[in-house]
């Protein structure tokens, strides 16, 4: 019989596989599922010249990253004259720049990459642009801005600011008020972005003062299990910061639980769950602030024009923007329904 | 770890210290001392958090709180207790209660209902252990690498079945058994459920021909063969056990988390592996116990209870728990050789 021959690397091994594992499992923000924006195109819609853009993503194992694709394509499909070829996507560095070069040899016009790394990708983006191939830059920035010619991405540090002053506007009236974060994978450096957002937002409410921080991992399932220590940690307080919509699933699930209803809940990134549980407004979910998957889809309308050598419509420039940061606008019952078609499932 | 090879029969510590005559003196003596040792490590845990946090910790509600936590990683450790206990490992775990729970989630908005989803998630785990069991068993693929692919393959077919997305249940007979008001006598339904696999896994591993098999498969395989034994047949129930333990916490997770996901049941794998390590079962097989294992997850559950209710971060928690891990083997050894 096949016996394990060594035991000592038994548990190490195991290690390895398993990080591995964590690390696919949960390198993004949320879910979706639905294509939302059909608002204008950046570059206007008149064909043009014949484009081939190149798309190179993580793998889309959660939500979010899943709408990213999703949004690319539909826009891509918009375009008579834009041609997509899209890469598998990996979470593994290595695969992720021999895709990306894969593309680079077949001679794509313009890449869009968003990197599951972006400091780790910055090399194989530099070789890009020195073959004379634009590099549209999605979500997770590179190191070097030689190594694209345009970034877009959202405002992680903006999420946290406006989940901040929400929530102080909220409590402003309220004596010693008390406020707890749910954040996102802690070795994550957008996570560490949104905190420093949130406290950021908070020291212009001399009243309120976060008590508790605990770090989940993106999954409905670390959201119960951190909630319901949370809850059980803090007996009283009066507003939750969550990091992330799709670990909300698990936290509201958590509050149900523990029967609290004394505090009210401003999540993140946007997902059609927390926006229709804002609109129904029977949860103490009130708020959630945006991080739209819809990004991908004005990436392609960027790198179609930088194909075309167009600006943008609308901007008196000639060339398109060399960064472009997008809004996190927070959604509550005022204006949910506006916002409601760009939630993700 | 040269660990001397057992026979085949059942003369583990736990055994014959049953059949002693003077089974208290027995039980201090021998194999419980690491129990005792494990326990001491729990109450100081406890005196810990009661200290730190008075209010929140000794409160029943956070009794409660832990207990539950323990209970879905608690009922995968049982069943890895068995397949460690004989010598393999199963590092598919994690992933088979991902794929047990998306599929009977997706069962569950097809409206199929209560039965249908435990049914489903059951089957799921089941199937998987099979596939396990059959390639290790008749396949002769070493464990490691046979759960190995299983772990990629069952994550990646969650993957594609939820497409990234989170399913959220709405069969509220599912949900209920999650809620306060169905607790009986203060005892949430999920740790009934991880109280009864515990007590079946401890009464099968101590008190039947086929836990004293499992043990004398890890122990020596060649000669409990030699005993007339099909050994085969013990593996492929052995990885059959494991999968229906992550089908039942599969099932207990969907009622934690009210949903499904491809995510579910990240890293058990390890976690499962390090509870029956310093519950004092051997890697090596041909020693197991069901009591330490339990210990183990309480132990790792409690650690994390008192590090959220004092406010640390999750870099300090893995720390301790790597700490606590290397500590307990140390023990283990030191014990190990003194009797």
């Amino acid at each position: 019989m096949p016996e394990l021959t060594s035991r000592r690397g038994l548990l190490f091994g195991t290690a390895a596989v398993s990080a591995g594992v964590l690390l696919t499992g949960c390198t993004s923000n949320d879910t979706k599922d639905e294509p939302a924006s059909n608002d204008q195109p950046a570059a206007d819609d008149k064909k043009g010249k014949q484009v081939t853009i190149g798309f190179a993503g993580p793998q889309a194992d959660h939500g979010w990253l899943n709408a990213i694709n999703d949004n690319a394509k539909s826009r891509a499909k918009k375009y008579e004259d834009v041609t997509l070829e899209i890469t598998e996507g990996s979470n593994d560095t290595a695969a992720q720049i021999g895709q990306i070069e894969t593309l680079i040899n077949k001679k794509v016009d313009v890449l869009v990459i968003l990197p599951a790394d972006g400091k780790a990708l910055t090399q194989v983006g530099l070789k890009a642009m020195r073959a004379g191939i634009p590099v549209v830059n999605l979500d997770r920035i590179f190191n070097s801005p030689q190594a694209y010619r345009c970034y877009i991405g959202g405002d992680n540090f903006g999420m946290g600011l406006n989940a901040g002053h929400y929530i102080g506007e909220q409590l402003k009236d309220k004596k010693n008020a008390k406020v707890i974060e749910l954040a996102g994978l802690d070795n994550l450096e957008l996570t560490k972005q949104r905190t420093a957002g949130f406290d950021a937002a908070l020291k212009n409410y001399p009243n309120v003062k976060k008590v508790a921080r605990q770090a989940a991992e993106f999954t409905v399932e670390s959201g119960q299990a951190k909630m319901s220590q949370l809850l059980q940690a803090q007996s009283s307080f009066d507003a939750l910061w969550n990091h992330d919509d799709d670990q909300g699933v698990g936290a509201l699930r958590a509050i149900e639980q523990a029967g609290r209803d004394d505090f009210i809940m401003v999540g993140g990134a946007g997902s059609l769950s927390a926006m229709q549980a804002i609109e129904a407004d029977n949860s103490v979910l009130k708020a959630t602030v945006l991080y739209p998957p819809t990004m991908a889809a004005s990436a392609i309308d960027l790198a179609r024009a930088l194909g075309q050598g167009k600006g943008v419509s609308g901007l008196a420039e000639f060339e398109i923007p060399s960064s472009l940061t997008l809004y996190s606008a927070v959604v509550d019952k005022e204006n949910v329904k506006t916002y409601l078609p760009t939630g993700f499932k | 770890m040269t660990q001397p090879v057992s026979p085949p029969r059942d003369d583990t510590p736990k055994l014959s210290s049953q059949a002693d005559p003077s089974p208290w003196r027995a039980v201090v003596a021998r194999a419980d001392v690491r129990t005792l040792s494990l326990l001491g490590v729990l109450a100081a845990l406890i005196l810990i958090g009661g200290i730190t946090k008075p209010d929140e910790f000794l409160d029943t509600r956070n009794l409660q709180l832990v207990l539950t936590q323990a209970s879905v990683i608690g009922v995968v450790t049982v069943g890895m207790t068995f397949v460690i206990t004989s010598g393999g490992i199963d590092l598919s775990v994690g992933a088979i209660v991902a794929l047990a729970s998306v599929w009977a989630t997706t069962v569950a908005t097809q409206d199929f209902g209560f039965v249908g989803v435990l049914f489903t998630a059951v089957l799921v785990g089941v199937g998987c252990g099979l596939v396990n069991g059959v390639l290790i068993a008749y396949g002769a693929m070493v464990p490691f690498i046979a759960t190995l692919a299983m772990l990629a393959s069952a994550r990646g077919l969650a993957l594609q079945i939820t497409d990234g997305n989170t399913q959220v249940v709405t069969i509220d007979g599912i949900l209920d058994l999650g809620e306060r008001d169905s607790y009986i006598l203060g005892i949430p339904p999920l740790v009934l459920m991880f109280a009864v696999v515990t007590i079946i896994g401890w009464l099968v591993l101590n008190r039947t021909t086929f836990g004293r098999r499992t043990v004398a498969v890890g122990g020596n395989a060649e000669a409990t063969r030699l005993a007339g034994i099909d050994v085969r047949r013990q593996r492929l129930y052995l990885y059959l056990l494991s999968g229906l333990c992550c089908g039942i916490a599969a099932f207990m997770l969907i009622i934690l988390s009210g949903s499904g996901q491809n995510t579910n049941g990240n890293l058990y794998e390890l976690d499962a592996i390090a509870a029956a390590i310093i519950g004092g079962t051997l890697l090596s097989g041909g020693r197991g116990t069901i009591v330490g294992s339990v210990l183990g997850v309480l132990i790792f559950t409690t650690i994390t209870n008192i590090f959220a209710l004092n406010n640390l971060q999750s870099d300090v928690q893995q720390i301790a728990k790597g700490a606590i891990i290397v500590a307990a083997v140390l023990v283990q050894r030191r014990t190990a050789n003194t009797t």
